[in-house]
This record gives structure tokens, C-alpha cells and sequence, in this order.
């Protein structure tokens, strides 16, 4: 039965896409004929505006598009013509930096305020009106005052990556069973050693969930900060083929984002599995 | 032009075919009768000393009637060694910094300064350099101030405003050559194409690529020309270029005044038309700018003398109509403005589909030259005064010499032990009225519609 409802389910999957396909081609044809141009003319005019082709590509032209990114995703024509494998491994790599320094942050302070119920309250309002703030607000105060381009984009990713940990942390901490300290308590374990044995394993899914979160908050503000700096990565690659009014590139890439999205998650969600217990 | 002779009394102070008749413009004759760079250099000199000593037209003309080129040369050679300025110029040492990073804006505006990257001018002057793509004028501003870029793409204000401390911190920046004349439009979108006449554009909305640049103080002297208050009657925006197309096509505004190749982009895509080209506006406006840090030209200066030979060398090139193709080739793919070749040729050659079925041939649509005139400065700054962007008193000519560097001479000048001359002036004509560098407050005080006290 159980593997019954996977292939159902994928079965289902499939017909899903296949229909959002038909009905994508069908809503981009249907081109009006071509209006009447001198021929002079229409040869200084783009295909929307001579053959009256929708601006929207469809899905065999993505699927080209998509081919061909993938035949060749590591070229380098410049500083600012490079494959999307190198614009890929750029923004991960500002986003790992960023989300790094953040764990390093986040985990030791969110410790900190679960143990202390009185750090926990006190920091709480700075907590609470500095995590709901867009990176894009963040961005010309870091450029700004950072004074360099790069390291305000990791300082941003850092920024908005670390409340979602600080707060899972703190929780995580803070619900540790009672009688699971009072053991550690019993057996006269020093508190370092009960903070490492006893808190940290017991916090350690709900941290983990601070972090899975924290990681897709990371890679939502990425192709943000991108656009806005420039230079290399996924976000500025969207950015110059906008530029460009390229749809097709711009939805090649959104899809690219989708997947280096999902295999992030995932590998946060197989940490999580990792660390998980039953009560 | 400043690449033209100085020294010729018979040179035609428009550009209408040149002075011996046999090119079809002065820049084609030029280049036919200068050829190297070398020689170009040394007419750059020539021209930035000549015009600062008799900064109006007419008495350089009656100087050279009266005493002959030669003469005038060797009268003018004994108070300023031009040898030895051209010299001082030609031979610096060896660049202190040879790679440098310089930012721009996928605009045709910047065109010297991309095109010397693939056709090669930054290495034949000895300078490794990184032409950097950056997303918007805020972002090229605040990368420069960071030294992040060693040197920039601007918009011609922006210089002055970052000067003068509007919109920004005050850091001494400069502006040592014009990059591009002309080269701007007003596009409007389809639907609008039975109202031609400005007085009837009451509500609309319009975009500008940034609150201190050419095309702000240019839409806003076209409206209110035709009796249109800019800051009550219209809405004017701050969109981003590469942002203004898909804008047009949403119905977000109504129209832009903006650099190329968007105009021709929104006549490509069938969303737009060319209602006026900015040169029948002003002809010869100044738009954007190649502008480093004042720290930039004093610390590093043969780096400084370097790239600036780089610019005006690619300038020389691309004001020859017959490159034209080659360059848009060149500056199209997606290293650089990431344009359909077409659309970055019909800019640059100035043959060009209007968006309302006509095929219009404009040669001059762009057109560059690199000379930083300081009256340019000056109409800028009262047009920043007009509209209430700078208050007070402003000291208008002094500005205009620290930023507009018309004066590598008036630098080299200095080091020979010579006061430099007051400025380099000229006077313009802007929709039918005469600009006159001198009375900059009674400019400002002829227009009904300003915000200025």
C-alpha cells in the first residue's frame, strides 16, 4: 500500500506538470498575423513587434535555454559574461559564508538566552523588531558603511539568516526536559559537561529546525542582494538578463534557484533525520 | 570638437560638413588630416590651451585672422610651453597602478569606455583594466566612494553633486572627460502616438534614470517649456534603465526620458516610439561622464594619464561614423550591454526605426567628444538650483573648475609655474534660448516655472 501511494503520487506529480506545460504553450500562441511593414523597417524591429510574437517564451524554448546552460555551465567570456554553473557556485559560496558566521553566532547567544530567562526577555524586543526586516533595507546601510560590495552581501545574508536560528536555539534550549537536568543534577555533572551531553542533544532537532529555516531565508535574500551589487552571482545573472528583457534566461534561472533551493533544504532535512530521537 | 584645430580661424563652429569641403563632417576630416594618436594628443593639448586663453569664439577667430596660425602658435608658445605640456602629457612614467577596475552602466553612453576594453585601447596604453557591469547609479556612486572602482561611468551632475555634498557625503570628485553628446530620447508608449504635443501630457508619468542626472533637467526644461509645472503636473520617477521597458510594457508610466539603447529597445519590442531625439532638445549636450575620485587623479597620476589617453584615444574612434558598426559589434554581446546587435547599431549609426513606421536617419543621434566644457557644468548647476536640488549661493565658475577638468592643461599649467585662465567656456542654445556661462543667477531668474526663490 505504501509504495502504492508513491507511485500514485508521483503519477499525479507528472500529470500536474504535463497539464501546467499544455496550458503555458497554449497561453503563449495564437500569435496575430503579422502586421503590414515596409520591409526597411521591419528589419530594424524585434519579432514581438514584426511577426506580433508573444513576449513570454514557451516551454520548448525554456527547455532549450535550459539545455543549453547545462552543455555549458562553467564558460568565462569576461568579467561579466560567465556560465551559470560559475554564477551557481558564487552566490552558494557567499551564502554558506554568510550562513556559517551566522551558526557561529546564533548557536552560542541562542544557548545563552535559553539558560538565562532573564537574557531571554531582555533581548527579546531587539529580537523581535530586527527579524522581520528585509535584506533589501539592509543593503545600502552595509554598502554604506562596510565600504566593499561583497561583504555587505554576506554581511546581509548573515543578518537575516541568524534570527531564525537565535530563536529555535533558545527555545530548544529553554524546553529541556526538566527531569533530564535534574538527572544530570543527581549524577553531579559539571554544567559544561551538562550543556554538552544532556542540553545540546536534546535542542539539537529544534535547532536544527532553526537552522533548515535560516538556510532557505539565506537563499531567498541571495538572488536579492545580487541584483543589487552586481557582479557575479545567480541574482545578478537574473538581473543582466532583464536587462537584456531576456524572459527566457530569467525563468531558466528562476528554475535553476528552485533546485539549489531544494537540495539545501534537503540536506538540512537529512541533518535533521540525523539528530532526531523519540521521546 | 576637440579634436579639431585650434589654431584655424576658418573652422566652422557647427557640424555641417567640414571646413575643406572634401569630408562630410568635421570628425571625418579630423581623423583624415591627424590620423595617429600621437597627433590627436597633441591637438587635445593644443585645443584645452587655446580655448583657455580666449575662451569666446569670436576673439580666438579675430586673433588668428589678425596674426596667422603660426604666429599664434609661437605667441602663445613663449607665456605656455606647449611643447613641454604635451611632453608632460605624452611621456609619463609607467602607470603606478596597472590593474584597475572601472564601473559602468549597460547604456551606449558609455561606449568609450566599454569599447577600449574588447578593441583593446586600456592594453595599448599600458593598463590592465576590469570593465565592471553595475546594477544602478546609487550602487556606482556608493562603489566608487569605496574605492571598490578606481574609476567610473557617471551621469555629468553626478560628479558636481558628489562635490558639492547633494544627495550624498561630499568628496572631492572630478570629471576629467566628457563621455558622449546627444545620444538621450523621449519615448513614449503606443498608445500615446496622436499626442505629440507636450501641453496635452498633464498627469502623466514619466521616468528619468536618477534625480541628478542629464535627462532629469533636460525632460523638466522640455515641460516646462511647454507650460507643464514638472514637480505638480507630471510625476517623475527614478527608474533604473534596464527597468524602464518592462515598466512601458506594464503601463506603469507613460513615457521616459532615457539613455539608449532603451528608447530604440522599447521601439524594438513594439512597446514605444521616439517622440524627440535629446539633441533637438539641446544639440550637443553632454550626458554621462568618465569620473574618478580627486584622490584617484592626485595620487595615482600616470595611472590617471594613462586611462584618460585610453578614453580619448577610443573617443577619437567611435566619433568616425564609419567605426560605428564595428564598435556596436563590439559593445552588444552579454559581457557588456547584453543587447540585440541591431538595436546597439541603430543607436550608434544613427539609422533607426522610430517605433511609428518610419525609418529615420540621424547621424549625430549620438555623437562623442570628450571636451569638459564648464559652462556645461555651470547649466547644470543652475538647473539644480531651478529645481530646488541645491539652495544658497552657489559658486558656480569654481565648482565648474574643480569638477569639469577641462585642464589637464590648467594642471600642467600650474607645474610650469603658470596661472591657469579662468575658464573654458562657451555658450549653447538650449530650445531656442541663448545660455550665457557668465550670468548663471540671471538664467535661472528668466524661467517662469522654477522652484527657486
Amino acid at each position: 500500500m505504501q509504495i502504492g501511494l508513491t507511485l500514485r503520487a508521483g503519477l499525479v506529480s507528472l500529470l500536474l506538470f504535463g497539464a501546467l506545460l499544455a496550458v503555458w504553450h497554449i497561453a503563449i500562441g495564437g500569435s496575430e498575423p503579422a502586421v503590414k511593414m515596409d520591409p526597411e523597417y521591419a528589419k530594424l524591429m524585434g519579432a514581438t513587434a514584426t511577426q506580433g510574437k508573444s513576449a513570454m517564451p514557451g516551454p520548448a524554448d525554456v527547455a532549450a535555454k535550459i539545455w543549453q546552460h547545462l552543455r555549458d555551465p562553467f564558460y568565462d567570456r569576461g568579467t561579466n559574461d560567465k556560465g551559470i554553473g560559475i554564477q551557481l557556485a558564487f552566490s552558494i559560496a557567499r551564502v554558506l559564508t554568510g550562513y556559517l558566521i551566522a551558526v557561529a553566532v546564533a548557536i552560542p547567544i541562542g544557548f545563552l538566552i535559553g539558560m538565562s530567562p532573564l537574557m531571554s526577555r531582555a533581548l527579546d524586543p531587539f529580537i523581535q523588531i530586527m527579524k522581520p526586516i528585509s535584506p533589501l533595507a539592509w543593503m545600502p546601510l552595509a554598502l554604506y558603511t562596510i565600504k566593499d560590495s561583497g561583504i555587505s552581501a554576506i554581511f546581509v545574508i548573515f543578518i537575516c539568516s541568524v534570527w531564525p536560528m537565535l530563536i529555535n536555539t533558545a527555545f530548544g534550549v529553554a524546553t529541556v526536559r526538566r527531569e533530564w537536568l535534574n538527572v544530570a543534577k543527581t549524577l553531579e555533572m559539571s554544567p559544561a559537561r551538562t550543556a554538552w551531553r544532556v542540553i545540546m542533544p536534546a535542542a539539537a532537532p529544534t535547532i536544527l529546525t532553526g537552522m533548515r529555516i535560516s538556510i532557505g531565508i539565506a537563499w531567498l535574500v541571495i538572488v536579492a542582494a545580487e541584483m543589487l551589487v552586481g557582479g557575479t552571482g545567480i541574482g545578478y545573472f537574473v538581473w543582466n538578463e532583464w536587462n537584456n528583457l531576456s524572459i527566457t534566461n530569467v525563468i531558466t534561472a528562476i528554475l535553476f534557484i528552485g533546485v539549489v533551493g531544494m537540495l539545501l533544504d534537503q540536506l538540512m532535512a537529512r541533518l535533521q533525520r540525523m539528530v532526531a530521537y523519540a521521546d | 570638437m576637440s579634436f579639431d584645430n585650434p589654431l584655424d580661424a576658418e573652422r566652422p563652429l557647427h557640424a555641417n560638413g567640414c571646413n575643406c569641403g572634401q569630408h562630410l563632417t568635421q570628425a571625418d576630416h579630423d581623423l583624415a588630416t591627424t590620423g595617429s594618436s600621437d597627433a590627436r594628443l597633441s591637438r587635445v593639448v593644443e585645443s584645452a590651451v587655446v580655448r583657455a586663453v580666449f575662451p569666446d569664439d569670436t576673439t580666438r577667430r579675430t586673433f588668428l585672422r589678425a596674426v596667422g596660425a603660426a604666429t599664434a602658435l609661437a605667441a602663445i608658445s613663449q607665456f605656455f610651453p606647449l611643447g613641454r605640456a604635451m611632453e608632460a602629457f605624452a611621456q609619463t612614467g609607467a602607470p603606478e597602478k596597472k590593474d584597475i577596475k572601472v564601473g559602468f552602466i549597460p547604456i551606449t553612453c558609455a561606449t568609450p569606455i566599454i569599447m577600449a576594453h574588447p578593441m583593446g585601447y586600456y592594453r595599448k596604453h599600458g593598463l590592465n583594466v576590469e570593465v565592471v557591469k553595475t546594477a544602478g547609479w546609487a550602487v556606482i556612486r556608493d562603489k566608487t566612494l569605496n574605492k571598490e572602482y578606481d574609476a567610473a561611468h557617471m551621469l555629468s551632475p553626478m560628479p558636481l553633486a558628489i562635490t558639492l555634498g547633494v544627495g550624498s557625503s561630499s568628496v572631492p570628485f572630478t570629471m576629467p572627460a566628457v563621455e558622449n553628446i546627444n545620444g538621450q530620447a523621449i519615448t513614449l508608449a503606443i498608445k500615446h502616438k496622436d499626442r505629440r504635443d507636450a501641453k496635452d501630457w498633464k498627469g502623466f508619468k514619466f521616468a528619468v534614470p536618477f534625480d541628478y542626472s542629464m535627462h532629469n533637467y533636460l525632460l523638466r526644461y522640455y515641460l516646462a517649456e511647454h507650460g507643464l509645472d514638472p514637480d505638480t503636473d507630471i510625476q517623475i520617477r527614478a527608474i533604473p534603465p534596464p527597468e524602464m521597458v518592462a515598466n512601458l510594457r506594464a503601463d506603469n508610466i507613460d513615457g521616459f526620458l532615457a539613455p539608449d539603447p532603451v528608447n530604440q529597445r522599447a521601439v524594438y519590442d513594439g512597446v514605444g516610439f521616439i517622440h524627440v531625439l535629446s539633441k533637438e532638445i539641446w544639440d550637443r549636450h553632454p550626458c554621462c561622464a568618465f569620473a574618478a575620485s580627486r584622490e584617484f587623479v592626485t595620487q595615482t597620476p600616470n595611472t590617471y594619464a594613462a586611462l584618460l589617453k585610453a578614453i580619448i584615444d577610443a573617443t577619437a574612434f567611435a566619433t568616425k561614423p564609419e567605426n560605428r558598426k564595428q564598435i556596436a559589434e563590439a559593445i552588444a554581446p552579454a559581457n557588456y550591454l547584453n543587447q540585440p546587435t541591431t538595436v546597439v547599431e541603430q543607436v550608434l549609426t544613427g539609422t533607426f526605426a522610430d517605433g511609428l513606421g518610419n525609418v529615420r536617419n540621424v547621424p549625430d543621434r549620438i555623437d562623442f567628444d570628450p571636451f569638459p566644457w564648464q559652462s556645461f557644468a555651470i547649466w547644470i548647476m543652475t538647473q539644480m538650483k531651478r529645481w530646488g536640488q541645491i539652495k544658497g549661493e552657489v559658486d558656480y565658475a569654481s565648482v565648474a573648475q574643480q569638477v569639469f577638468l577641462a585642464t589637464d592643461t590648467a594642471k600642467l599649467m600650474k607645474e610650469v609655474g603658470l596661472a591657469p585662465p579662468d575658464t573654458t567656456s562657451k555658450t549653447f542654445v538650449v530650445m531656442g534660448k541663448t545660455f550665457d556661462p557668465a550670468k548663471p543667477e540671471d538664467y535661472i531668474k528668466s524661467f517662469a516655472i522654477k522652484r527657486a526663490a
